[in-house]
């Protein structure tokens, strides 16, 4: 299995891949990191994709995989026998760590990239507002997950750490926009901590992106209307 | 023989007239599992809803030995990893991946752009209906040589898409839209055939007359104007 073609396409800046990528590390696999140009798709994106025509598309033996966390619990289940287990092991467990992905997608993230897209000061406080209500819910997730260990997913980084953790470096560069601190010790001190684990987690330090690179690239695609 | 250890309180918090709500008890009902099935007023929710399902407040919610999960794709994978008879998503990573592709798809693309026919009339209706058929084409290239969106036998994403073959295909009756016309989609058409084949199916759907008097109450509620 090793040794089979792996091929992502993605980009450095996406969310999205970034989570095929922490889980392809957590297995150890050798892939093939097709980066794709800002502003235009691939012949093999589009011809890989032809539904969404989105990244990340994960390439394995020629088959292609799309939806990040969809690509995240193939990646476990193709490779289950090598590096620790994305999803946890009881259905239970799974049940509540997709649904908390699933939040975070659905929910979370619209208001978090709705204060990008405010139009004015009332706009940005509302979503402002949200996203401080939305992440109330997961700090409780988290210690209701952890149950006193480091990740959501207990000793090692898993499936809803992937999910949450690849937002990291947008909602760091969010915060600095907004000029407002969401993760602190005093509103949300296990996500916090849990913050800086996941960012210096050797499967995930190598791919975070820098902030002021990524802060330089969301004004490219969240333009500010001249004054 | 069935899993008594695993079948043992096992409650359906649901809507009669809700496709998220039946996929549930089709699933439930092809693996013999038995349960309680409390029909939720959805417009005035009650505080045990509210208590199991606090984040997003919808059906349908299972509990299973007093543990809620909801969202009904997950509660779905949640079903098929406890009761392990008649599974429904198929072994293989790959296969499974792709179920999952789908299933999503017909949650979040062509639910989502059908509803987006409400309060519409005249050219942006038209719009919606042609939306909504473009998204319809990709499960009619599934279908092709197929005799269930699963293969051979009912699976999950056939399951998931009892959305489209018994509340899209409905609700055109009543709205006097065919947005899923026979000479257009043939395949969807020998598909929804296939699936009133089944007995489990039969059973599990709401009931034809009752359902269409619903769904016509419904439309003239949101203002869906019939043709």
């Amino acid at each position: 299995m090793a040794t089979e073609d792996v091929k992502l396409i993605g980009s450095w800046a996406s969310v999205y891949v970034m989570r095929a990528r922490i889980a392809l590390h957590l297995k150890s696999i050798s892939y093939e990191f097709l980066q794709e140009t800002f502003g235009s798709k691939s012949e093999l994106l589009l011809k890989s994709n032809p539904v969404h025509k989105k990244m990340p598309v994960l390439i394995h033996a020629d088959k292609p995989v799309c939806e990040s966390n969809i690509i995240v619990q193939y990646i476990d289940e193709a490779w289950n026998s090598s590096g620790p287990s994305i999803l946890p092991s009881h259905p239970y467990d799974r049940a509540i760590a997709r649904f908390w992905a699933a939040y975070i997608d659905d929910q979370w993230f619209i208001s978090l990239r709705s204060i990008l897209t405010a139009q004015g000061e009332e706009e940005k406080k509302a979503a402002i507002a949200q996203v401080e209500e939305r992440t109330e819910l997961l700090e409780k997730a988290f210690n209701d997950c952890s149950k006193g260990k480091p990740f959501f997913n207990g000793d090692h980084i898993g499936y809803l750490d992937i999910a949450l953790g690849s937002f990291l470096g947008w909602w760091r560069v969010v915060e600095l926009d907004a000029n407002h601190k969401f993760l602190d010790e005093t509103k949300t001190p296990s996500l916090a901590k849990w913050a800086e684990r996941f960012c210096d987690d050797p499967t995930v330090k190598p791919i975070m992106p820098e902030i002021t690179k990524l802060a330089e690239f969301a004004r490219k695609l969240f333009p500010k209307p001249q004054a | 023989m069935a899993e008594r250890s695993n079948s043992e309180e096992v409650k359906l918090l649901g809507m009669w007239a809700s496709p998220f709500s039946r996929r549930i008890e089709i699933a439930l009902t092809l693996k013999g599992v038995s349960y309680e099935f409390l029909e939720q007023d959805i417009t005035n929710k009650s505080s045990l809803l509210l208590q199991l399902n606090p984040v997003n407040k919808m059906i349908p919610v299972l509990v299973h030995n007093g543990k809620p999960i909801s969202e009904s794709l997950v509660i779905l994978e949640y079903i098929d990893e406890t009761w392990r008879d008649n599974p429904i998503l198929p072994q293989d990573p790959y296969e499974r991946t792709m179920a999952r592709f789908w299933s999503k798809f017909v949650d979040e693309q062509i639910y989502v752009t059908a509803m987006k026919v409400v309060g519409k009339t005249g050219k942006e209706r038209d719009a919606v209906v042609e939306a909504t058929r473009d998204l319809l084409m990709f499960l009619e290239k599934e279908l092709v040589g197929k005799d269930f969106l699963g293969g051979k036998s009912l699976g999950f994403v056939d399951i998931v898409a009892t959305l489209v073959a018994f509340w899209l295909m409905r609700t055109e009756e009543i709205v006097g839209v065919k947005v899923v016309p026979v000479e257009k989609f043939p395949e969807i058409h020998r598909w929804v055939k296939n699936l009133l084949g089944n007995d489990v199916i039969k059973k599990c759907i709401p009931p034809e007359d009752e359902h269409l008097k619903y769904i016509r109450a419904r439309m003239e509620k949101l203002n869906i104007k019939s043709a």
